[in-house]
């Protein structure tokens, strides 16, 4: 990944939230309060305007960081630390210019654990990680496989999807949807999607 | 969607547009989006801060001022408030004696306020929090989310700015709102669901014969759904609920709160407080001093909660402190 790709994966981002944000606002307020739609469309709209003013040689690692301050500057609620620590912490691990799948793999590897610092969710618990881990898992095993990025990208796309739907049936432990105890069974989580939809993004700016 | 607003987008700097002019008694920072008490921040006080999400007021906004909040941070409708927000209310509200952040537990809330708070600290700012969870429809465990705060954050925020305006440390401030958060417990019930101006509908669909049990100020769904009983019952079953999870019994004096969720008459409210009062009585728990009206609310849902602090001297002592705030006033 150089910085032409995060660029283009945070743009693409962007775009997928602005498409998809009806459906994660019904998803939400089936099981939570109705706002991570617009939540994160306001966090990345700002993410889009911090990407413009940004020195055109900055690293991959300073283009993520740089998104993730702006999403915890921005977004609010629960969503705005989490996917920004996520960020920060990935493109901190991304010092050098350019970073390969193995490289990708363990920064994200670093943003999820921040997540789960954070958040203190582990899979299962019906949250973003249920989809982010998977995505991640596909990721570090692509990378040991061999598979160029834009296979790999496609591949964490799947699972992130896949962790995504799998949480349908899962009673949430974590996040607001958790006030609802067994009620929130039967719901995708929001968290998840929005997940699976920066990874699909990821994919598709990897010209998968 | 019927709503007194210009687009869903402004509501929130439109609103503070209006407190600003309807309060000369506050400082409203629009573009950082605090709310302070008017004069710059008081050398050697310390200063109480809280936020949250808009659609709850009066909380927080309504309760900055003299023997409440130093600075409120209102974040967009049901979304916590940014760090950068928070940590603007820190700045200009900080007199040197340190921050006591009053947080309503939600992972939002928690996670935005100990980002502030560790940016604070690096600027040399001693940050002390006090978690607000008084809701007993959630289930506290270590695997879930915990305890929602809601209603009880009226009695924190006024035991612990009561002590910071008498001159208290930042741990005495910090130990009055813990002890008045620890002697609290919530639930509540609702009529009607809200409806958060960007999403343009009800967060859920309840039939007219048909209340939600156990439901949050977020607009989210209930434990439960049960069939609408006449108030005597439904107030039963809040109170049962609220007393099974607290350490208030016969002997016991109480500070009850029946609190208005956004869209239903106080002449309601009166009919459930009569019902809680009956209650109580039979319970052998008495009322030490009660506050019915609009608190906690969750935008247009209809319905009440009950907040249930078992007081002791020092408690009262606090609650009938001097406060000057646009919501509450104590001479």
């Amino acid at each position: 990944m150089d910085t032409d790709l995060a660029l283009g994966w945070l743009r693409a981002a962007a775009a997928a939230v602005e498409q998809h944000e009806p459906e994660l606002t019904a998803l939400d307020a089936a099981i939570g309060d109705g706002d991570h739609g617009a939540n994160l469309r306001r966090g990345f709209t700002a993410v889009l305007a911090a990407l413009d003013a940004l020195p055109p040689d900055t690293p991959v690692g300073g283009v993520l960081s740089r998104a993730g301050t702006t999403l915890i500057s921005t977004v609010g609620g629960a969503a705005g630390p989490l996917y920004g620590s996520a960020l920060r912490t990935t493109g901190a691990a991304l010092p050098a210019p350019a970073a390969d799948i193995t490289d990708l793999a363990a920064a994200l590897r670093a943003g999820l654990s921040a997540v789960q610092k954070l958040g203190g969710a582990v899979p299962g618990d019906k949250t973003m990680v249920d989809a982010f881990e998977p995505a991640v898992a596909a990721l570090e095993r692509a990378a040991f496989d061999g598979f160029s990025l834009r296979e790999a990208a496609a591949l964490a796309a799947e699972a992130a999807e896949r962790g995504a739907r799998d949480t349908v049936p899962l009673e949430a432990r974590k996040g607001r949807a958790s006030y609802l105890g067994p009620r929130s069974v039967g719901h995708q989580d929001p968290g998840a999607t929005s997940t699976a939809l920066l990874f699909r993004a990821l994919a598709r700016a990897a010209g998968a | 969607m019927k709503k007194l607003i210009n687009t869903p987008e402004s509501v929130l700097d439109d609103a503070l547009a209006g407190i600003a002019a309807a309060h000369p008694e506050l400082t409203v920072d629009r573009a950082a989006r605090v709310v302070l008490r008017a004069g710059g921040p008081r050398p050697g006080k310390v200063a109480v801060i809280s936020g949250g999400g808009s659609g709850h007021e009066p909380l927080h906004v309504g309760f900055v001022g003299p023997g409440m909040l130093d600075a409120a941070c209102p974040g967009e409708v049901f979304t916590s408030p940014v760090p950068d927000q928070l940590l603007a209310a820190i700045k200009a509200a900080d007199g040197g004696a340190g921050v006591v952040f009053v947080v309503k537990n939600y992972t939002g809330d928690v996670l935005n306020f100990q980002l502030a708070a560790e940016l604070a600290a690096e600027d040399g700012i001693e940050v002390r929090t006090v978690l607000v969870n008084d809701d007993v429809a959630v289930r506290d465990s270590t695997w879930t989310a915990g305890r929602r705060g809601t209603g009880a954050a009226v009695v924190v925020e006024k035991a612990a700015g009561a002590v910071a305006e008498r001159g208290g440390t930042a741990a005495e401030v910090a130990a009055a709102g813990q002890l008045a958060n620890s002697a609290s417990r919530s639930f509540a019930v609702a009529l009607s669901a809200a409806t958060v101006p960007a999403a343009g509908r009800p967060g859920f669909e309840l039939p007219e014969d048909q209340v939600e049990v156990g439901v949050g100020i977020h607009g989210e769904p209930g434990r439960r759904r049960a069939p609408l009983r006449p108030a005597r019952e439904l107030v039963a079953e809040v109170v049962e609920a609220v007393l099974s999870e607290h350490t208030l019994s016969a002997g016991h004096e109480t500070i009850v709160l029946v609190n208005g969720l956004g869209a239903t008459p106080l002449l309601e409210l009166y009919i459930v407080f009569g019902e809680v009062a009956a209650k109580l009585a039979e319970r052998g728990i008495r009322i030490a001093r009660s506050l019915v009206g609009n608190y906690v609310t969750s935008l247009d849902m209809a319905g009440f909660s009950l907040t249930l602090t078992k007081a002791d001297a020092r408690l009262l002592d606090l609650w009938d402190a001097p406060a000057s705030t646009p919501a509450l006033r104590r001479p």
